[in-house]
């Protein structure tokens, strides 16, 4: 969708940082993350294993244990610091007005209840309505995410449904609130290609007739090209590059999203070889000095090590966080990664 | 050497009873993978596609005779190893090897790298050096020979995946099974094991039969592809020709619903064939066509009744459907509209 930039702002991430005390030292989790999110937005988060796209979202939620956590920055949820708030405050917040989905539909609901029932309990928690009421509400939501024969399928267990049916169960969970931000962690990676499919479109949907903004937590560039209208790309706990998607796919500026897009295979066609991003990600006890990304980076070069790259404006509005002159980008971008994938 | 057969399948067929309680009568079984029939080719890859549940890993496992198979015949290397005793099968299972999902399981975690990589040698008895043709191992798949005494929670992911790739390797086998080997691991480092992978078959002509999930995946490493859905094998080509044209409109609804990251910039606008309803249950499934329950260009009358069998295309393409699809790229739309069929008559 392409009506960028013109809802009202949701969520606004200011200079987050997340720090874990463990037995081992310090594991810096999440440092100096901003991001913004508008309503009618889907912003998709990409990163791999460890690099604090789900630990940022678990704080917007407050899931966090403060007791061994150390939490800096803003998270404002319509001009509140979510962070300030106290334990029923943010209660109140929680599963109503910021939603999320996780990525195991199956461990997310109790096994021994009708998911109607859970549906119920969930619509009780925040409004105070008869139990028939509730359940009506129910039926009405899995109608909403595409359950066939709702009200029957209401009184089934969990293990009765399948994978898709389940992660659509957990959907219908989230918007019982009408909520204004839904965080998707991962939704579809534990399902098959073509529910897959059907989940993506549902979550599109549901942002539409809901009139929410998404988060949509992946690995996979593949989810994020096509229903992200912005993207944010992870390392090591911090940003790498972030923009309007179209940007990003159409222009990458960062030489870790470029190896991202290089080192996939695609069903498109055979590449001659695929480009691995050699090494392996970083401890976050210890990371790295400068650019995080600077010891498996291709291109690094005298600066990387050094001073931490601040997050570079693009004339295009996007931001990036790389020390390579624009017009070595460019350059590179043009003759090797943008003409190999075909969108120069 | 290259082009004949080194494995060949027939018929293959893998019924596991279902669990019953005190007072159920009768015996059902979940039909995990049914009458499948393919040759692997020396010096290939072949890849089985699918998704869960649709017997790629059980028909694996049948292939190196992990599982004991209820019907059809397996011959490695022309001879017949269906009812080899387990003994008899040793010496065969030099030649054939796995290489596993999950690296963080399929390493003992109380053995260090050069024992559990050795390990094969000691079963056989083949190498009296096992420590200097384990650092050559090590080296050969980009770890270090200082890592012999080292133990498996020490290594990454992708690092553990390549001790798994050397242990397959020890034995010098003609066969390798990898089953979804890269599916646990990040994108960037999955890289890197594809990539191994293809090396190490240049060097030691090997073979594999490659299953995975992952279309993307599947299209880079096989030179031939083999579809199942429902244990049955519904359509097998050149993997340029299944991607270019597929046939049976189950690899076409797979192949649409594969996200893509080179588009516009977000949106829905491609033709994507989003499949009704769910898997059906391998307890019970459906007659005649065993796609016909989810497929959009299902003509009643046809093919809830007639099972269709493997057809030809052109080259070695075949495909199991009475209505095949006709061009590619094809919308839902399209697809539900088929050439000589009326629709909307049921």
């Amino acid at each position: 969708m392409s009506e960028a930039g013109s809802g009202a702002t949701l969520l606004e991430v200011r200079d987050l940082s997340v720090r874990f005390r463990t037995r081992d030292g310090v594991v810096q989790a999440v440092s100096n993350l901003s991001y913004t999110l508008r309503r009618g937005e889907t912003l998709g988060i990409v990163g791999e294993s460890g690099s604090g796209k789900s630990v940022s979202n678990l704080a917007t939620m407050g899931l966090l244990n403060r007791s061994y956590t150390d939490i800096t920055g803003e998270i404002l949820f319509e001009g509140t610091d979510v962070l300030k708030l106290r334990q029923e405050q943010m209660r109140r917040i929680r599963g109503k007005d910021i939603a999320m989905i996780f990525q195991d539909p199956f461990a997310s609901l109790h096994p021994m209840y009708r998911v109607g029932k859970q549906l119920a309990e969930a619509v009780l928690a925040h409004e105070d309505v008869s139990r028939d009421a509730a359940w009506n509400r129910a039926v009405e939501l899995l109608e909403a995410v595409g359950i066939p024969n709702a009200r029957a399928r209401a009184r089934d267990y969990p293990h009765q449904f399948s994978g898709g049916m389940r992660q659509r169960v957990m959907i219908a969970m989230a918007l019982v609130h009408n909520p204004d931000v839904l965080i998707a962690d991962e939704p579809t990676t534990a399902l098959d290609v073509t529910v897959q499919a059907q989940i993506l479109e549902l979550i599109d949907r549901v942002k539409r007739e809901f009139d929410c903004g998404v988060i949509l937590i992946t690995h996979d560039l593949g989810v994020v090209a096509e229903t992200a209208s912005h993207v944010l790309v992870m390392y090591a706990g911090r940003p790498m590059e972030y923009g309007p998607a179209q940007e990003i796919f159409t222009g990458a500026q960062h030489p870790y999203t470029w190896g991202l897009l290089e080192s996939m295979p695609t069903v498109e066609k055979r590449l001659e070889i695929l480009v691995p991003i050699e090494g392996s990600p970083p401890s976050l006890l210890h990371p790295p000095s400068g650019c995080p990304f600077h010891p498996r980076c291709k291109y690094r070069f005298e600066p990387c090590d050094g001073e931490r790259p601040p997050l570079f404006r693009l004339p295009d509005g996007h931001l990036d966080a790389c020390y390579l002159p624009p017009e070595r980008k460019r350059e590179l971008w043009t003759k090797r990664i943008g003409a190999e994938l075909g969108v120069t | 050497m290259n082009g004949e057969t080194l494995v060949e399948v027939q018929g293959l067929t893998k019924h596991f009873p279902v669990k019953q309680g005190v007072f159920a009568r009768g015996k059902q079984v979940v039909h995990a993978v049914e009458d499948v029939s393919l040759t692997v080719r020396r010096g290939e890859t072949l890849g089985i596609v699918g998704e869960s549940g649709c017997g790629k890993s059980t028909t694996a496992r049948l292939i190196v005779r992990l599982l004991e198979p209820t019907g059809g015949k397996v011959v490695f290397d022309g001879r017949d190893i269906t009812h080899t005793s387990q003994r008899a099968l040793r010496p065969v299972r030099q030649e054939m090897q796995m290489i596993f999902q999950d690296p963080y399981s399929s390493l003992n975690p109380r053995k260090s790298i050069g024992q559990i990589i050795a390990e094969p040698f000691k079963i056989h008895h083949t190498e009296k050096d096992a420590r200097t043709r384990v650092r050559e191992l090590l080296e050969r798949v980009g770890l270090s020979p200082e890592h012999y005494n080292r133990y498996p929670h020490e290594f990454s992911g992708g690092q553990r995946q390549r001790i798994g790739v050397a242990r397959a390797l020890a034995l010098q086998p003609k066969l390798i099974v990898c089953d979804e080997p890269v599916s646990a691991l990040d994108v960037s480092v999955q890289a890197q094991i594809l990539n191994l992978l293809k090396g190490l078959q240049r060097e030691f002509h090997l073979t594999f039969v490659f299953i995975s999930h992952d279309l993307s995946v599947i299209r880079q490493v096989s030179d031939r592809i083999a579809v199942m859905y429902l244990g049955r094998v519904v359509e097998l080509a050149d993997s340029e020709l299944l991607y270019e044209h597929p046939r049976h409109p189950y690899t076409a609804a797979l192949l649409s619903a594969v996200p893509k990251p080179e588009t516009n910039g977000g949106g829905y606008g491609r033709r994507r064939i989003i499949l009704g309803g769910d898997l059906p249950s391998p307890v019970d499934p459906p007659q005649a066509c065993i796609f016909h329950t989810r497929c959009p260009r299902m003509k009643p009358g046809h093919c809830d009744v007639d099972a269709p069998q493997l057809r030809k295309f052109d080259g070695d393409h075949v495909a199991a459907c009475h209505y095949p699809v006709e061009k590619w790229p094809i919308s839902e739309d399209e697809l539900r509209r088929r050439p000589g069929v009326e629709t909307g008559v049921d």
